[in-house]
């Protein structure tokens, strides 16, 4: 097989599966190692990223995104612009974030796994708008927070890697946590990722001006439970 | 007099080569380590173009680095030229698995396995990659004699370990 992408490595499937097994395993016994994490996505996704595709090419904006295969990096966006962006806004509230928990969007790891250009696009754009998700759903970057953008994720995309993260990280979480987790984060999260638009077809380069409120009633996205 | 009285501390020096000044400083470090960097000169060096005039060495040795050279040729010549009148070349690299159901095994296990393994543990996907391609580039042990024999070298032979893996090449100057 020949690379069909810059940063693709072509694997067969004997060697899919030693990076699936392997990678599982690393990424449980450390959670910080992002690059493993990122190849068991890889490994285990191409069922949901198919899936993915056929939602995107049904939805207007999904389809436009495909076919334009926007990224969102430090040199396509223009942070300092968001910057000036009145409080409350979508680009506001991302540059915030951003700041805050001291991010740059080029932080998102390359796909190489994955053997179809447009799922590995399809791959990359989840990635990328990661940290949009977290803003849209209001949700901090602690482990309650990373745990229900899994919940989000996985619902809506079907990834293993999300679903698998749902599932295991509440075992990590303290008690004061899981108390709120389980009463009022868990219960709202499962409601709007099913009731929403999947947010892998918003092209959220086009919102940046829009209050934040009105952008998550459109997209059907009720407000996330206060903070304790 | 007692044997230690006539017991001598040996006066033989060695020279350690390698284009790359970080190897260099490991190399230093263990030498360091296990009390033998007296007898030790470190020069930073292409080993396709020695820095020492003619005919200054008794033996040339290279181990699994002949490989990463981009000519392997020069380098062999070059071991010629800096070598003495009956010094001796020796290459230590891997080589062609000589059993043909091995080979076989031994190919499929390295396509298969090697680069994965090392994206696991070490993150590093490419370097494992090129470790494999460079072996499967690298002549096979009666190319290997030719090329040491087309640059002078007399007596050319090899040995091989473990099935052909790896094989120590041996030449000397006359």
């Amino acid at each position: 097989m020949d690379r069909l992408y810059t940063t693709h490595k072509p694997t067969n499937l004997v060697q899919k599966s030693i990076l699936a097994v392997g990678s599982g395993i690393a990424s449980i016994l450390d959670p910080s190692r992002d690059d493993m994490i990122s190849i068991f996505g890889e490994t285990t996704g191409v069922l949901a990223l198919k899936y993915l595709q056929e939602r995107m090419i049904i939805d207007p904006e999904g389809d436009e995104i495909l076919k334009k295969r926007p990224a969102i990096n430090s040199k396509t966006v223009d942070l300092n612009y968001l910057k000036t962006l009145p409080a409350g806004t979508l680009g506001k509230e991302y540059s915030d974030f951003l700041v805050k928990y001291n991010l740059t969007p080029d932080a998102r790891r390359p796909v190489s796994f994955i053997d179809d250009v447009e799922l590995a696009y399809i791959m990359r754009r989840y990635r990328e708008i990661h940290d949009l998700t977290h803003v849209t759903l209001g949700m901090p970057i602690n482990m309650l927070g990373e745990v229900t953008v899994k919940w989000f994720e996985g619902i809506q995309y079907g990834l293993p890697m999300c679903v698998l993260g749902a599932f295991f990280g509440p075992l990590r979480l303290g008690p004061r946590h899981t108390a709120k987790y389980l009463y009022l984060t868990l219960p709202w999260v499962v409601r709007i990722a099913r009731q929403s638009r999947p947010l892998i077809n918003v092209y959220f380069e086009k919102h940046w001006h829009k209050p934040l409120a009105e952008f998550r009633r459109e997209l059907n996205i009720l407000e996330p439970p206060p903070k304790i | 007099e007692s044997i230690d009285q006539t017991r001598i501390y040996p006066t033989s020096k060695c020279v350690v080569a390698d284009i790359n000044p970080n190897m260099l400083a490991v190399g230093k470090q263990r030498a360091i380590d296990n009390k033998f960097h007296d007898r030790i000169q470190w020069i930073e060096a292409n080993a396709e173009e020695l820095p020492f005039h003619d005919e200054q060495f008794d033996m040339y040795t290279i181990a699994f680095g002949i490989r990463n050279c981009t000519h392997i040729d020069r380098v062999v010549s070059e071991a010629y030229r800096i070598l003495k009148k009956g010094g001796r070349f020796l290459c230590l690299e891997f080589s062609q698995v000589n059993n043909t159901l091995l080979r076989y095994f031994y190919d499929q296990y390295s396509k298969t396995f090697i680069p994965p393994m090392g994206q696991i543990i070490a993150n590093d996907w490419k370097s494992y990659q090129y470790l494999i391609e460079s072996i499967r580039v690298f002549p096979k042990q009666n190319e290997f004699v030719e090329l040491i024999s087309s640059c002078k070298f007399r007596y050319v032979n090899y040995e091989n370990l473990s099935f052909g893996i790896a094989a120590i090449h041996s030449g000397y100057k006359l």
